[in-house]
């Protein structure tokens, strides 16, 4: 038997991991992205906060609405 | 690139347009050694795709020709995924070699639009689940469970054969078009590539076609939801869950996606047990007791409000709720499956698969079963969601194989097992569940004697048995719950509760499945009615330009009530039809489905045509001559057919010649009235057929001249955005090669700055 903490370190990045893909595919990730791009192309003005984000994401999707299938 | 006079040179074509950094590593592997790599097989190679031949070939023997008493649910599995890792290793291959090119050195819309909100790499397996979540909903869930009726074999045959040669292909093609073209949407690609003819004809096509899809979506939830109190309360619940959790990401904690989505699910399941004793006490069973009717009506009102609200308090929240299920209830259905292995009875080919008059759904095997299972197989809505969204986040050009066909091999395995769900359940059970009222009388005695009527071989079901399954799944009635989705419940009910929890949770998973399918189907009829407000606003903009202003209330509002007037008059026509609405309307559902499909395909073959494939046009062409005779032979019949069954027409004859003729019941509408609203229905039914059909025909006829044009100029226009060099690289499939891993290594040491251009906007 392997010593418990040999198991569960891999064990539990291994669950984080699954956290983050999970998160990945819902779109939680989004602001993280967006901050990201933000600070790539070297913009002069600040980010938007979260809540900034957030809310001008939704109002876009109501003039931008994305198909679901059946 | 503006022309490209042959797909020939087109390779070095582009690499004279590129210009990639020099101080940057390739961004792509390189042709010469990716090409070693893929034709180099090392026995380790050989001995795995050796051992999944054999096993994909043991799985088909047992599942078509082994004729024992029952069959092993779990061959179904091992054909399924052996075909399709055969399919997405040799033939999608095949594809990207010959057909599309993809070239990783060209960037993605996601590179070189980049904007942080719409057009974002996003990695390959994440941007798998997003797409698969967003193309598979309800349809792979309901057409099999239809199909059925016909013996699980050509059921089986078509998702499995279809998948890997039509509907993947037309998924991957639209997608990397799209992606080529900035991500342009099905309807901009058409008007493009077929002119101003072909491509209004598309626009129509596709406006009618999600009316159609949209009202026979939420046909199905009615048909789960009526006379059953347990279900109409926990779906009901999902709004004010919805709503709480809309308010709660956009006050409360913005942007905490998977906090108020495990919220949200645990209030789902609460919301399914308290629907239990809900039902189980007096006032809750005569409050949430609705006739289809009113909860029709309730969907219509639902649909209209849900539409115009902003879409953070609805929309989006239900979005991250359906999401969650559907991957989570994937994962858990194929995991039962695997422990539980059921045993199948049902046979390869039914008594109906032989004849036109089926209960469930009628017309012959050809065409109707092809269209009846469209989800799963071969389905044109994922046109729209292929074009569009996905494209703009595809971080390199080689992943759409990935993304787009291995995204939809998933979806055919989602109907595959809801097949398996659906014949895993008592063949008499199923016939009673799926024919209508009118001929199984509603009552579990009338039922018992009209299924054991049918002649069924093996069949011999007793009232008792009716009743202890609604009992077992606590609901007050199982006879002619029709629509697919109570039959995929008992299914799943049946198979879970030998994995978790007995017969005690029988009640819980049946309605823990029918809460999943209104989720799904809820919300694609939200998106779907607000996807059509904005192309008919965008239509009537051309000619009244305030429309185009999205902004502008009265004209979505409008434009909102004509779309829900649409779907949710065809919802009632079904809901009240005397036939029973899911027999007659699910074939029209199909071919809708699949007349989007043809018209994708018909886009395809002349986007190909025009870059100069034409020695392997075969790949576009197959699956598009299959899908234009498929849905073109079912609308014919559904329109000439003599048999009152299959052809509106002949039904609308055979009824208005009866209510001439002074008489009060006909076939199974039992008052005049319900024979004039047959006759209305038919009439209906027949005239949208035919506009489908003419309007689809045009389509292709339009794709076929712009292909045979294009044959003869050897070539043609080519709509692509402008070749820019990729600053980015990311391996291509699931598992990275040696040279990919090589190369990402290389481009790890690069420092974050170097690898993007500053464009310096702002």
């Amino acid at each position: 038997m392997a010593r418990p903490e040999a198991v569960a370190a891999p064990l539990l990045r291994g669950l984080r991991g699954v956290a983050a893909y999970f998160r990945g595919v819902m779109g939680a990730d989004a602001y993280r992205k967006y901050l990201e791009h933000h600070e790539a192309c070297g913009h002069s003005t600040a980010p938007m906060n979260e809540r900034q984000f957030w809310r001008e994401r939704m109002d876009r999707q109501d003039t931008e609405p994305q198909g679901r299938c059946c | 690139m503006g022309t490209q006079p042959n797909g020939k040179d087109a390779e070095s074509v582009q690499a004279h347009v590129l210009e990639l950094d020099p101080e940057l590593p390739p961004p792509a592997v390189d042709d010469a050694v990716r090409e070693a790599e893929e034709r180099r097989w090392t026995p380790g190679k050989i001995a795995l795709w050796m051992v999944v031949s054999l096993l994909g070939a043991v799985a088909w023997f047992m599942v078509a020709l082994v004729r024992g008493e029952t069959v092993n649910a779990i061959w179904f599995v091992f054909a399924a995924v052996c075909t399709y890792l055969i399919g997405y290793r040799f033939y999608s291959k095949v594809i990207e070699r010959y057909l599309l090119k993809p070239d990783d050195r060209r960037a993605t819309p996601a590179e070189y639009k980049a904007d942080g909100k719409d057009y974002v790499r996003t990695d390959r397996n994440v941007l798998f689940g997003h797409h698969f979540a967003a193309i598979a909903g309800a349809g792979p869930l309901v057409g099999p469970i239809i199909a059925a009726q016909m013996g699980y074999l050509p059921g089986t045959i078509w998702i499995i054969i279809g998948v890997v040669l039509a509907g993947a292909v037309q998924d991957y093609l639209v997608m990397f078009f799209s992606m080529r073209r900035g991500g342009r949407s099905l309807g901009q690609m058409a008007r493009e590539e077929l002119g101003v003819v072909g491509g209004t004809a598309a626009l129509v096509a596709t406006l009618l076609i999600m009316i159609i899809i949209v009202a026979i979506l939420a046909l199905v939830v009615v048909n789960a939801l009526g006379e059953s109190p347990w279900g109409v309360f926990s779906v009901g619940m999902t709004i004010p869950i919805a709503l709480f959790m809309g308010v709660y990401l956009r006050f409360l904690r913005p942007g905490k996606v998977m906090e108020v989505s495990i919220i949200g699910f645990v209030l789902l399941m609460a919301a399914i047990i308290g629907g239990g004793m809900v039902a189980g006490t007096e006032w809750g069973a005569s409050f949430f007791h609705l006739d289809k009717t009113t909860i029709a009506w309730g969907i219509i009102v639902y649909g209209f409000i849900a539409a115009i609200l902003p879409v953070w308090l609805l929309l989006a929240p239900r979005d991250y709720l359906s999401t969650f299920m559907k991957i989570g209830v994937i994962v858990m259905l194929a995991v039962a499956i695997i422990v539980v292995r059921p045993e199948i009875t049902v046979p390869a080919f039914s008594e109906f698969a032989g004849r036109d008059n089926g209960p469930v759904f009628s017309g012959a095997l050809f065409p109707f079963l092809f269209v009846t299972i469209a989800c799963g197989a071969l389905s044109g809505f994922h046109a729209l969601i292929s074009s569009g969204t996905t494209p703009k986040l595809v971080e390199k050009e080689r992943q759409t194989r990935f993304i787009g066909y291995g995204g939809m091999l998933m979806e055919s395995f989602v109907a595959i097992m809801a097949l398996v769900a659906a014949i895993s359940i008592d063949r008499g059970i199923y016939f009673a569940m799926n024919a209508p009222v009118a001929l199984t009388g509603g009552t579990v005695e009338t039922a018992a004697q009209w299924v054991n009527s049918l002649g069924l071989s093996g069949v011999n079901i007793a009232p008792s048995d009716l009743a202890q399954t609604a009992q077992n799944v606590g609901e007050p009635s199982i006879v002619s719950r029709s629509g697919g989705a109570p039959t995929l419940a008992v299914g799943l009910a049946h198979i879970m509760q030998q994995f978790i929890g007995g017969t005690a949770m029988m009640a819980f998973w049946y309605h823990f499945a029918i809460m999943f399918e209104a989720l799904f189907i809820l919300t694609a009829v939200d998106a779907g009615t607000r996807v059509a407000r904005f192309m008919l606003q965008d239509s009537i903009g051309n000619f009244v330009p305030k429309f185009k202003e999205a902004s502008w209330r009265p004209g979505a509002w409008l434009c909102t009530a004509v779309m829900v007037g649409a779907w949710g008059a065809v919802l009632l026509m079904g809901v009240t039809d005397p036939l029973g609405g899911i027999n007659t309307l699910f074939p029209l559902f199909g071919i809708a489905n699949q007349l989007l499909a043809a018209i994708a395909l018909a886009v395809c073959m002349a986007i190909a045509a025009k870059r100069g494939s034409f020695k392997f046009l075969w790949i576009v062409g197959v699956p598009l001559a299959f899908a234009a005779v498929v849905t073109i032979t079912a609308s014919f019949h559904k329109i000439f057919s003599p048999v009152p069954a299959v052809g509106y027409f002949a039904n609308n004859a055979a009824f208005a010649k009866a209510l001439a003729d002074g008489k009060t019941e006909f076939g199974t509408a039992k008052t005049v009235a319900a024979m004039e609203a047959v006759v209305r229905n038919t009439m209906v039914q027949g005239v949208l057929s035919v506009v489908f059909v003419v309007l689809s025909i045009i389509v292709i006829i339009t794709a076929i001249l712009a292909t045979v044009k294009a044959f003869r100029d050897g070539g043609g226009h080519d709509h692509e955005d402008a070749p820019r060099p990729s600053r980015v690289f990311a391996p291509a499939g699931l598992f990275p090669t040696a040279a990919e891993r090589e190369l990402a290594a290389a481009w790890a040491k690069v420092p974050a700055a170097k690898r993007f251009e500053r464009p310096g906007h702002h």
